[in-house]
């Protein structure tokens, strides 16, 4: 199954990407030639097999463990905001949102 | 005493304990010598001034008798650790003169061991890349042949390595980007079992597959590194292992007789070029010589890995980078129409084209209505191919073969052709997918006299034997010990 140019440039909003026109046709042949090699994956036979998020669960039980909910770190504001944009009396400020 | 950098870390580390050295000479010097090879592009940043103030801090300790094992040695590492006092790009134009608010575990763990680092080293944006071309910056030139890449993404790091500019490196493989520039430049890498190392300060790629480790001339140097990088990090890396830290230079003198070598079949097919495979041979031949045991196996899904790979970590990739958004850090568009047309632009301008190319094939096989048939579908032939693993490591202690199908290949030859590169991913691909750790060991010279790197695998959490098969290669061979001609 190949993409069109339409595909492209739906995945191309959806990944907050502006592509040129020659940009897009050059990703959209590059991708299809991809996509001729993912062909041999989707024939292999996975009924009754568990998807693997961490490898170590080859073998063992790993569990995502989360941390407990407490304070740690202080919040650095000033060295956190150093590499901002734009910043203003310590907000991030992005184009107006709202009317 | 010979040139300082013309020694390894072990022995430098030993001549800082003697005080034949101090940490400020040796900072010095691998300063000197980064400067002296500038043209090679292997370093972003230096910063002389943080540099020398971490070595008169190293020499403080050395004076005070701390003999701790790499205490004074100079390092430098791949620009994908974040780090407070240099900036931090991930060779990306996204995060040009990034300031991180704190140091990668990674960076701080070789810190309290008393390494000195000499700055920042380039590689493939955002670690995607395998000849350190998609650098936003600068590419790498190969030091045994200039017109060559280097490998990547953990190029800079291979060459600093290998052109003497520093004793060790750090680097970072998620799909052989320690593994593959090490045996392009001829020296020794490893990254351990996924987990081993924190995650916590390095660029995130693709989480799942992402592990640091050291790359250095010898396994010796790479085992005390390795010791000083891992650890568990439960409260700051959800997938970090709980093991204890490990000294992974514990068992490098053990004898191997008798450690079998699986051969994976797979490896050795009419993909892989004939010089690569004469150095290969040999190599399993000396291992024969020094008492191991050859075993035919098979991994049979190693043409799988390629798919699988290219699903899963473009997936991963393209979540991880959407927080480059121009908001909180990195490039912001100068010229927008709103918020969504400045999301667009920051992204178009802040991103070179792999990186696009691969946000833009993990936001497809994530997509509404793809995600079982790519990246669920990936996920489970993840899980057979790491099955595969535990059916050979029944037969054998420790698995064997190339890195790459052939040596470093010229600049420009194929950097237009991705797909291309992918392809020539295949034997590093499957350790990465099943998390297991790797090595590349220098094992010869190929092609155009350029080096070829033995590749070893082992099974979850067996760095030490890993290291000690690969010091005992290394007890027996010189290859570790040549150098490019004019270094």
């Amino acid at each position: 199954m190949a993409l069109n140019p339409q595909d492209i440039a739906r995945i191309a909003h959806l990944a907050r990407l502006e592509l040129s026109a020659s940009e897009g046709e050059r990703m959209l042949a590059q991708i299809n030639e991809f996509f001729a090699i993912v062909e041999k994956m989707k024939a292999v036979d996975t009924t009754g097999i568990e998807p693997l998020p961490h490898p170590v669960a080859a073998v063992r039980e790993v569990d995502l463990r989360l941390r407990d909910d407490v304070a740690s770190e202080p919040i650095e504001r000033e060295a956190n905001q150093r590499s901002a944009p734009a910043v203003e009396r310590g907000l991030f400020l992005v184009p107006k949102v709202i009317e | 005493m010979s040139a300082l950098h013309e020694l390894g870390v072990a022995e430098l580390a030993a001549q800082l304990r003697a005080k034949k050295v101090s940490a400020v000479e040796a900072a010095q010097h691998f300063l000197a010598r980064g400067a002296k090879h500038a043209a090679l592009g292997a370093y972003l940043q230096v910063d002389e001034e943080v540099t020398l103030a971490q070595a008169r801090a190293a020499d403080d300790r050395l004076s005070s008798g701390d003999a701790a094992p790499i205490l004074g040695v100079p390092i430098a590492h791949k620009d994908i650790f974040v780090t407070k006092d240099f900036a931090s790009t991930a060779g990306s134009k996204m995060l040009e003169n990034y300031r991180s608010p704190f140091d990668a575990a990674v960076v701080a763990n070789l810190a309290k061991a008393g390494a000195v680092t000499l700055g920042k080293l380039n590689c493939d944006e955002f670690a995607m890349g395998s000849s350190n071309e998609n650098s936003a910056f600068k590419p790498v030139l190969n030091p045994w042949d200039r017109s060559r890449i280097p490998g990547g993404s953990s190029g800079g790091s291979a060459v600093a390595v290998a052109a003497r500019l520093a004793p060790a490196a750090t680097g970072t493989d998620t799909g052989g980007s320690i593994r593959q520039p090490a045996s392009f430049c001829g020296i020794t890498g490893i990254k351990p079992t996924y987990g081993r190392a924190s995650r916590y300060g390095m660029i995130a790629f693709a989480s799942s597959l992402d592990q640091a480790g050291p790359m250095a001339r010898s396994a010796e140097d790479c085992a005390l590194l390795l010791s000083a990088i891992c650890g568990p990090d439960p409260d700051r890396d959800s997938t970090s292992l709980d093991g204890p830290a490990e000294d992974f230079a514990r068992s490098l003198n053990d004898p191997i007789e008798g450690l079998r070598i699986g051969v994976p079949k797979e490896f050795f097919g009419e993909g892989l070029a004939p010089d690569v495979r004469t150095a290969i041979d040999a190599a399993l031949k000396q291992y024969g010589k020094l008492g191991a045991k050859l075993v035919e196996i098979s991994l049979p899904r190693t043409e799988l890995s390629i798919p699988v790979y290219y699903i899963i970590a473009p997936a991963e990739a393209s979540s991880n980078l959407s927080r480059f958004d121009g908001v909180k850090f990195g490039h912001r568009a100068s010229q927008y129409a709103d918020l969504m047309d400045m999301y667009k632009k920051t992204r178009a301008e802040g991103f070179g084209d792999e990186v696009k190319r691969r946000i833009m094939i993990g936001t497809y096989v994530l997509s509404h209505g793809y995600y079982d048939a790519y990246y669920l579908q990936a996920q489970k032939i993840r899980r057979l191919i790491a099955d595969d693993f535990q059916q050979a490591f029944k037969q054998c202690d420790v698995i064997a073969g190339p890195v790459a199908p052939t040596v470093a290949w010229k600049i420009g030859e194929r950097s237009d052709d991705p797909v291309a590169n992918y392809l020539a991913d295949i034997f590093t691909l499957p350790a990465s997918l099943a998390g297991l750790p790797g090595m590349s060991v220098p094992c010869g010279f190929g092609a155009a006299q350029m080096p070829v790197g033995l590749q070893l695998i082992g099974n979850y959490c067996a760095e030490a034997r890993l290291l000690n098969a690969a010091h005992r290669f290394q007890q027996a061979t010189d290859y570790h010990l040549r150098k490019p001609e004019g270094f």
